[in-house]
């Protein structure tokens, strides 16, 4: 399962974990079931929020594929000028 | 560096033609947002509030509409209702609702035959007020007592019992911050604020809306994002997004703040009132300054640890922003990115989105990385004057590197941050002796930059010259680049390259141009949709020589057979095979769609020679460096021209640039006379050096160059300021008279 990290705001919303394990072969699986496992988180995940796959920002990709052994950052909405 | 597949041998990439649009813009036959003119037009001008904070009681328009040539008034009553969310918070922006919310807020528009007639007749549109009490500062908005500008705005973030005030709480870190200051050898905290400065765009807004009888309309707008302009005005009109189309204008400049709309909604809402006929709005300086943009003002605490040999060994940083009436404030990137330069271990931030009675924020150029560099940079400047280190020796004992877990949590790709370091130590510049009352400065920064949606099309011409269709505006001569790109994977001149930034009926949703994405995301687009266009290129000159396509390559312009085992054929050039596509198959052209998540960061170091006047707390600029990584530099005077703009507009915020709001909460100063942005005058020549780490997610390695270049000079001003005078000033802008109560000791 690929480790799923929270930035430290969103963690008193995921029983205060840090990294939580979510099986899943897509971001959209994965955030799919983080909300699952973790309904407090949703405002947030709606809010907006962008990924990193092993260091990759995944910016609007849902598809974009997680691989069992990935590590995956919930980051900011990221904007720009 | 892995760069399998990337180029690394160019032809025309790194050289440097003039732009396309060149001539147009220095003969005036350019046309920007003003420029737009159609016959039976009429003209809007927009009533905006006085007051900082005020309940709307009632609006009569009766003078108004009873003058001759006045066609149209409207207000908010001629929105839909029912909004939410972010569409609620661009239609409350363009028109209040029951309050204004802060001085500039429009609160009525009118369109008439002729623009002096339209604000004539705004003159007559009588609006009467209940004041209400108002704040301005991010500070003061946050305690108990303080105004409340909107009660039930905070979101699920907010902690219990802060201020209704607060909208927004951001919390991220990693590791112990006690045992990491435990290690250090020296602990400085201090405190900082910065003021909202404008993006300050030469160009005002401008636009030209008609809204048909058949709920159909065109709309002509200087904007950096033309997809994004449709999928608001829509939403706050409440109409399908097809239903308009948007054509982009030349831009005068955006850096941000042209990637929301304000008037826009407004001319179709006019034209929509006023019979379909078309409605332009211009936009004042005036207005500009009290309705538009800034960027946020901050109020920041920082507090770093530090061995002697230079090591950092925590970080701690409260950010409070406030950007204006609305949430959105940026100080969710600044919780990202206020250490992201730095490996370090213990690392927390805590952010505050606050509303005020001031303009809503728009994006401004790496949006909230600067003040966050100003508060931390000045504290490692701090550091490392108390423990006799060299700064840049220092950043490079923390920098992050290739493999560093960023303070925001994934780890870093090919980055080039170290190489920035590197060669502003060994430039000229940073030991070139300095004279009394002079000193140096030196900082750095970071900006993620972006891919996000992109849609582009290659089409070949019968001559075979090329056409290039994008949907990111051209702001920084992303023309100039595409072209470049496209003649490098053609292998033909730059010269047979036009570039054509398309309207919202001729290609996919794209969005602005923001984030340092148009030469990363836009330049991708057309290579691969270039690269469409050389496959189909190479399958004709196949079939006419009859043998497979997978015997034929493409080589500078022109399709050969593969090798001896391929046949002996003359090669097609361009030209012969786009003369024949008629016969052969059809038009040749080539397409590409994504929200490539290619990008890469672009880290830059900045060294600044200042020297102030003693006696009158002015600071002159003497010597100014930039030094970024690039990743592949497509146009490398465009490169520089990035670099020095972002350097440029960063001297300015810290400096000058200031929104003096008066005990009334109006603001004090909306012409540029009293908003004072640098002019020519006040800078010397900006050196530049362009670091090329290539970024492995562009096929010729391209990363953003925008917004990286302001987010330094804040610091590395104050940092030289201090070595000049010997004070740290912690508030900006470092304008005269602070400065010289600095030098007397008094407390600024």
């Amino acid at each position: 399962m690929a480790e799923l990290h929270l930035w430290s705001g969103l963690r008193a919303l995921a029983d205060g974990k840090e990294m939580v394990e979510i099986e899943g072969a897509t971001v959209g699986q994965i955030l799919d079931g983080l909300v699952a496992a973790y309904p407090g988180l949703e405002p947030a995940l709606k809010r907006g929020v962008s990924v990193a796959v092993d260091g990759q920002i995944v910016p609007n990709s849902r598809n974009h594929p997680v691989k069992p052994d990935s590590e995956i950052f919930l980051l900011q909405k990221l904007a720009g000028g | 560096m892995a760069l399998d597949g990337q180029k690394t041998a160019y032809k025309y990439i790194g050289t440097t033609p003039n732009r396309p649009d060149g001539l147009d813009k220095v003969t005036g036959r350019a046309r920007y947002g003003a420029d737009i003119s159609v016959p039976g037009m009429l003209h809007g001008a927009v009533v905006r509030s006085p007051h900082a904070h005020a309940k709307i009681v009632k609006i009569d328009a009766t003078k108004a509409l009873a003058m001759e040539g006045v066609k149209a008034v409207i207000t908010r009553a001629d929105f839909p209702e029912g909004l939410e969310g972010e569409d609620w918070d661009l239609q409350e922006n363009c028109m209040a609702g029951e309050k204004a919310l802060y001085d500039g807020h429009a609160v009525a528009a009118v369109a008439a035959t002729t623009p002096l007639l339209a604000r004539d007749a705004a003159k007559l549109i009588e609006v009467t007020y209940e004041i209400l009490p108002h704040v301005t500062d991010v500070d003061e908005a946050m305690k108990d007592g303080a105004p409340v500008i909107r009660e039930g705005a905070a979101d699920f973030s907010v902690p219990e019992g802060m201020h209704p005030n607060v909208v927004r709480y951001f919390d991220s870190g990693r590791g112990d911050l006690d045992k990491g200051f435990a290690e250090a050898d020296l602990i400085i905290e201090r405190s900082f604020t910065t003021e909202a400065a404008h993006q300050g765009y030469i160009e005002p807004h401008a636009c030209l809306g008609q809204m048909g009888a058949d709920g159909r309309g065109e709309l002509w707008v200087c904007t950096q994002g033309h997809w994004f302009m449709r999928r608001m005005s829509t939403a706050v009109l409440g109409i399908e997004t097809t239903n308009i189309r948007v054509t982009p204008s030349e831009i005068g400049g955006g850096f941000g703040g042209k990637t929301t709309i304000f008037i826009e909604p407004l001319s179709l809402a006019l034209s929509r009132k006023a019979g379909g006929k078309p409605v332009k709005m211009v936009m004042s300086r005036n207005e500009v300054l009290r309705a538009t943009g800034p960027t946020a003002s901050a109020s920041m605490d920082v507090k770093m640890g530090m061995t002697k040999d230079g090591r950092i060994t925590a970080a701690h940083g409260t950010f409070r922003m406030q950007g204006g009436a609305f949430a959105g404030a940026p100080v969710d990137v600044t919780t990202m990115l206020a250490f992201a330069n730095y490996d370090i271990e213990h690392v927390h931030h805590i952010g505050y989105d606050v509303i005020t009675n001031r303009p809503r924020q728009a994006a401004y150029r790496a949006p909230g990385a600067p003040m966050a560099a100003f508060a931390t940079e000045s504290v490692i400047d701090e550091l490392c004057r108390e423990l006799g280190l060299d700064p840049i020796d220092t950043r490079l004992k923390n920098a992050a590197k290739e493999g560093t877990r960023a303070t925001f949590g994934p780890k870093y790709g090919p980055i080039g941050f170290v190489e920035t370091l590197e060669a502003a130590k060994a430039h000229p510049n940073y030991s070139e002796p300095l004279g009394p009352n002079q000193g140096r400065g030196v900082a750095s920064g970071y900006w993620m930059n972006w891919g996000g949606e992109t849609s582009a099309s290659v089409a070949i011409s019968e001559d075979g010259s090329v056409t290039v269709s994008v949907g990111t505006p051209d702001i920084g001569g992303s023309r100039a680049s595409m072209a470049l790109m496209a003649a490098e994977a053609f292998g033909i001149p730059y010269e047979n390259v036009r570039v054509n930034i398309s309207d919202t009926g001729a290609l996919g949703v794209n969005e602005p141009t923001h984030g340092s994405r148009a030469t990363y995301a836009s330049g991708l687009a057309t290579i691969r949709a270039a690269e469409e266009c050389i496959g189909k290129m190479c399958k004709r000159a196949a079939d006419k020589w009859g043998i497979d396509a997978e015997a034929v390559v493409w080589e500078d312009g022109c399709a050969k057979p593969s090798g001896p085992n391929a046949g002996e054929f003359p090669p097609m050039t361009i030209a012969e095979i786009a003369g024949e596509m008629g016969g052969t198959g059809g038009p040749i052209s080539g397409h590409y769609e994504d929200s490539p998540a290619g990008f890469s960061g672009s880290f830059g170091t900045h060294v600044v020679d200042v020297e102030v006047d003693p006696d009158t707390g002015r600071t002159t600029i003497l010597r100014y460096l930039v030094v970024q990584d690039a990743g592949k530099a497509i146009h490398p005077a465009y490169v520089e021209g990035q670099f020095q703009g972002g350097a440029a507009q960063g001297i300015g915020w810290a400096l000058n640039e200031e929104y003096v709001y008066g005990e009334d909460g109006r603001l004090q100063n909306p012409v540029f006379l009293d908003y004072r942005v640098p002019v020519a005058s006040d800078l010397p020549m900006i050196d530049t050096v362009i670091v090329e780490v290539p970024n492995p997610g562009h096929p010729y390695g391209v990363r953003g160059v925008g917004e990286t270049g302001i987010t330094p000079p804040l610091p590395a001003v104050a940092n030289a300021v201090r070595d000049a005078t010997g004070k740290r000033i912690c508030k900006l802008p470092l304008r005269p008279s602070r400065v010289l109560a600095a030098i007397q000791g008094k407390e600024v």
